[in-house]
């Protein structure tokens, strides 16, 4: 379980690293907190000619809010995130997953964009970007692009990013008056990728539920504001609709019916929630 | 012996000697320890198939890659080795990489080696094996097809043993019996896996054609000849040592030695030393499995719920091959298959299959977890068909009081124990009342709740030669008798008299140095920092024997006893010596608080230091018989005698008792089990170190969790590995696992000199099948098979789903 060979560049500059994946397109791979890369790269299922390591450029080490938006940058890690103080006042359904990404040891290495950036279909940060209508900032030697979450999680791990585009910083919305969050996951043991984890946000007209580990990337459907058996209706044909699979863990109708049972609690205490 | 007052260390929770260095990162591993210069590093290819013949295999790109020094493949292998020795009278060859093809997934197929790990991974990935696949065999149920092609050619089917017995007239008690009740079990495979994987340095000199192999083998050094008959060498041409720390091992590391013939050959093919750590990926696909087991049971059981005959039927799958010392798992028992109970009638019927799974060995429990599942789970259903208290069901059938030393139907001989005394103590202490009103209060809320128990008794100090009960008396003749269990220890003074403890127990962190020292303080008087242990094993050096090692809960019955018996040796040499210079009797000889004194007369004494080295500096004042510089005891106990002609046998020498119970409640919307209370009464004998003893409980019961909830080697039915990773097989963690009551009471050995029994296994064996019970009664289910999955719990709380009505569309 060793790496194949590859070059290690530590990036000086943005630019530097910006001209290496110009350069190298898919033979080369970002490295941040290497959480999910390096066991990739152990086990030879990545094997890229180059390495660029960015955290050492301070830059993207940033967490940066107004009133509207919260600014994460390609530096930042979860546990950093997890323990800015402003994190339940700006963003409290970043606040309530965070604590269920990976555990305290992971966290203190992830980062917040390497996590989107691999797009694990059960992770909670994507999750949590789509449910807010959060938005992914690429940038590349040649342009800057902004991507909403809806758009740029695509499938299985795979991303609207360009090989030669790096993730600098995530946005998400900060809390709206009016609204209200709740999340919601149920893994096999803690710490656990999730077997289903549910992102729901309540607003004056209704709710916006998102649910990941179901499917091959997170999946988010809007609601207006359902009660009763249309609740329970709406619930079990999303549930369907994610064309849940059986595994080693969960079977697809276990899932299912997580779907509609965490998907409902979630919504009716994100309801709950609604300041 | 040392008396029990205040001034004994046995019994109290001293600081472990261990600890300052493992808990600063400063332990010594075998991936820690210095190699000799010109190191070379090896990489396995291993099989990606279940069942494949292996019709060539192209190395050259591979010999040409850089940093390559040696390619091994079967080829030469088969050259420069022998085939295991295997355990049945069956003709049938077991080696250390495939020979002809592959038998399971993980399978070794050729060894690469090179200057580093790098280089040899990089190399695994040029060699070219043709393979042609065959189809899989992965059910032990399907194994017993006699159409199906055997795996291996020597045999005509996939049974490799097949074995019928009976005690008492269980024909008889069955066709009087007022009820017959039965369980079917599937019991998965799991593993304790250890934090630490193998690990082996080897190097071979060819001007004395002998191996010189570190390795963190635990034992049983009954592996050490099986090794040495495979390298073709006499045993003294093979000298094994371990590494001073073992991260761990459950007796999974036991499965380090068909690698050590590997990389012995690896060693001598390339000419120079050879290091090979084993890496996660390989050590959950090939390293070692606990046994897979489907297994029948039928009782003969009274009205009042009194059983009156056993009828085990198990089908034990050892996977690709039957390796040394399999099929132990199914033997282990044998003595043992009435549990806790008096029960004198028994059929037994045992058969040992191949499947293309991986080969199985020591693993915590040793067959203790899939025999008490069938067991306890059948105690639970007498009580439910019979409508009777399962506490009362237990109760009813258990050993009487009065009956120890008792002979088992099968043959163990249950040395002592009190097992109604530990019941009640249990229930009374552990609040069991109060736990039947929780469940009371639960379901009234309509939550699902479930109260389980069960009483196991935990055999220790493994009899050598029970595993002889798979062959017939017949064969035992032929093959001569095999029984014992030699313990060693050896206690010896430098001239500045200090103390010296040296046993060939190779721990993995439980502790044995200071429970050495303790047991060898008490008998001179010293504190236990006085004494200096060592507890690894050089087999050029050391006194050893086949049943050294760390497996079978063997340390604090019969290690620690061979370490008492040398100590008081010495001391009765130093008594006589002491009393000629105090002039006084030996028996009025004391030794206290560092000296040594007439009884009654403090001020007549002299140092125990100075006594102690009197044979070094003055062996002039000593008579002969009492020069004390070095004893060296081997111990093994009379009881355990080879298996008779009936088939009867001692398993093991001793057997503490074990009685749980716990309640549980299975979440309504995931089918999570969580535990909400667990009891477990142990009597253990003799408590030496209740810190320590404490542990061996809260880490059995903490893999009792995992194999009750979480863990399960699992295949597909072609044979995939599905649970290669540590995201696949789920250990739990400490957020997972609750803190038990722990309770005890003594009963003491009287076949071990301090009294005490192995405590090490237990609750691997009655965890399980304690929480099954529970979870059983929650759900009101008849049968459940581990792992109890949210998603398999789900299935019976949850109402069938309805199909999609697709006629709404997408909102």
């Amino acid at each position: 379980m060793k790496p194949a060979r590859f070059d290690y560049l530590r990036a000086g500059t943005l630019a530097e690293a910006h001209a290496t994946l110009a350069a190298e397109g898919e033979d080369a791979r970002v490295l941040a907190g290497g959480q999910s890369l390096v066991p990739m790269l152990s086990m030879r299922m990545a094997r890229p000619k180059v390495l660029i390591d960015i955290m050492h450029l301070p830059q993207l080490a940033k967490i940066e809010s107004d009133v509207n938006t919260i600014h994460i940058g390609a530096g930042v890690r979860q546990a950093k995130l997890l323990a800015w103080p402003e994190i339940h006042e700006r963003q409290p359904l970043l606040a309530a997953a965070l604590p269920w990404v990976g555990h305290a040891q992971t966290r203190s290495r992830g980062t917040i964009c390497g996590s989107v950036a691999h797009a694990d279909p059960s992770a909670e940060i994507p999750l949590v970007l789509l449910a807010l209508k959060g938005a992914i900032h690429l940038s590349s030697r040649q342009k800057q692009r902004r991507v909403s979450a809806i758009d740029f999680f695509t499938g299985m791990m795979s991303t609207a990013r360009n090989d030669d585009e790096l993730i600098e910083a995530v946005e998400a919305p900060c809390r709206a008056p009016g609204h209200g969050y709740a999340f919601r996951e149920f893994g096999r043991r803690h710490g656990d990728f999730a077997i289903v984890a549910c992102a729901a946000v309540a607003h004056a007209d209704g709710v916006r539920l998102a649910i990941g580990g179901v499917a091959d990337c997170p999946a988010v459907r809007d609601y207006p504001d359902l009660t009763g058996t249309a609740l329970d209706d709406a619930l079990d044909e999303f549930a369907w609709e994610l064309d849940a699979r059986d595994d080693l863990h969960a079977t697809e109708s276990f899932r299912r019916n997580l779907v509609r049972q965490l998907g409902r609690a979630a919504i009716e205490e994100a309801r709950r929630c609604r300041a | 012996m040392s008396k029990a007052g205040d001034k004994s260390w046995i019994g109290r929770s001293v600081e472990r000697i261990e600890d300052l260095t493992l808990l600063a990162g400063r332990g010594r591993y075998i991936d820690d320890i210095g190699v000799p210069p010109g190191t070379l590093h090896a990489a396995i290819l291993r099989s990606p198939h279940a069942h494949a013949e292996i019709r060539a295999i192209n190395t050259e790109a591979a010999r040409r890659a850089r940093g390559v020094v040696a390619i091994i493949t079967a080829a030469e292998v088969a050259k420069l080795s022998a085939s295991l020795v295997v355990g049945v009278k069956a003709p049938i060859e077991c080696w250390p990489i495939a020979v002809g093809r592959v038998r399971h997934v993980g399978e070794p197929v050729a060894v690469v080696v090179a200057g580093d790990r790098y280089l040899a991974e990089d190399a695994l990935e040029l060699i070219e094996v043709d393979y042609a696949p065959l189809p899989a065999i992965v059910d032990p149920l399907a194994a017993l097809d006699p159409q199906l092609p055997p795996l291996h050619e020597g045999l005509s089917s996939n049974i490799a043993s097949d074995r019928s017995f009976r005690y008492g007239d269980p024909q008889r008690e069955f066709a009087e019996a007022a009820r017959k009740v039965s369980v079917s079990i599937r019991y998965p495979r799991n593993s304790c896996t250890p934090i630490e994987t193998y690990g082996i340095v080897a190097v071979y000199d060819p001007a004395e054609d002998a191996y010189d192999v570190l390795a963190n083998f635990p034992g049983p050094f009954s592996l050490h000849p099986v090794m040495a008959r495979a390298l073709k060498v006499p045993g003294n041409r093979l000298r094994l040592r371990t590494p001073p720390d073992s991260g761990g091992s459950f007796g999974i590391k036991q499965g380090v030695f068909p690698y050590v013939v590997l990389m012995g050959v690896a060693a001598r093919v390339a000419g120079r030393p050879v290091k090979w750590v084993e890496d996660r990926l390989e050590h959950l696909c090939a390293s070692v499995s606990a046994t897979n087991r489907v297994t029948k049971l039928e009782a003969a059981v009274d009205a009042d719920g009194r059983v009156r005959a056993l009828s085990f039927d198990q089908i034990e799958d050892v996977g690709a091959h039957i390796r040394a010392p399999e099929p132990a798992t199914l033997y282990r028992m044998h003595g043992n298959l009435t549990g806790a109970y008096d029960i004198r009638h028994v059929a037994v019927r045992n058969r040992v299959v191949l499947t293309n799974k991986t080969p199985t060995g020591l693993n915590r429990g040793f067959g203790g977890p899939q025999m008490y599942y069938a067991l306890e789970r059948l105690m639970q259903r007498v009580a439910v068909e019979l409508k009777l208290d399962p506490i009362d069901v237990i109760r009813c059938n258990l050993v009487p009081t009065n009956a120890f030393p008792y002979q088992t139907a099968s043959g163990a001989l249950l040395d002592s124990g009190d097992y109604t005394r530990a019941l009640d103590v249990a229930l009374a202490d552990g609040g069991f009342a109060e736990l039947k009103k929780r469940r009371d209060a639960a379901r009234a809320q309509g939550r699902i709740y479930g109260i389980g128990c069960t009483a196991v008794v935990e055999p220790s100090v493994s009899n050598m030669g029970y595993i002889t009960t798979v062959l017939t008396a017949e064969e035992r003749r032929r093959a001569g008798a095999k029984n014992g269990a030699q313990a060693t220890a050896t206690v010896a003074f430098d001239p500045l008299g200090a103390v010296s403890v040296h046993t060939a127990s190779a721990p993995q962190g439980q502790g044995h140095r200071t429970v050495l020292a303790q047991i060898v303080a008490d008998a001179f008087g010293l504190a236990p920092n006085d004494i200096r242990t060592v507890s690894e094993i050089d087999t050029a050096r050391d006194a050893w024997s086949i049943a050294s090692g760390n497996y079978s809960s063997r340390f604090a019955a019969a290690v620690g006893g061979a370490a008492h018996l040398a100590a008081m040796r010495l001391k009765e040499k130093l008594a006589r010596t002491a009393a000629a210079q105090l002039n006084v009797p030996p028996a009025e000889i004391e030794f206290a608080g560092g000296r040594v004194h007439a009884r009654g007369n403090p001020d007549n004494s002299i140092s125990f230091a100075r006594l102690a080295a009197t044979s070094h500096w003055s062996p002039g004042v000593v008579a002969d018989d009492d020069q004390a510089l070095r004893e060296t005891v081997f111990w093994t106990p009379p009881e355990l005698s080879p298996p008779t002609e009936a088939d009867e046998v001692n398993s093991s020498l001793c057997h503490g008792f074990i009685f749980d119970f716990c309640g549980v409640e299975v979440d309504r919307v995931t089918g999570a089990v969580r535990v909400d209370k667990y009891v477990t009464m142990h009597d253990c004998g003799r408590v030496l170190h209740p810190g320590m003893v404490a542990g061996q409980i809260t880490g059995g019961f903490a893999q009792g969790i995992g194999a009750a909830l979480y863990e399960e080697f699992a295949y597909s039915p072609d044979g995939a590995f599905l649970a290669g990773t540590f995201a696949d097989y789920l250990l739990p963690t400490s957020t997972e696992v609750p803190v038990p009551v722990i309770l005890h009471v003594e009963t003491p050995s009287p076949f071990t000199p301090l009294g005490a029994k192995g405590v090490g296994e237990g609750n691997c064996m009655s965890t399980p099948v304690c929480l099954a019970n529970a979870v059983t009664d929650a759900l009101g289910l008849d049968a459940i098979d581990l792992p109890m999955t949210p998603a398999k719990l789900a299935a019976h709380i949850h109402p069938a789903e309805q199909a999609p009505n697709r006629a709404r569309g997408l909102s």
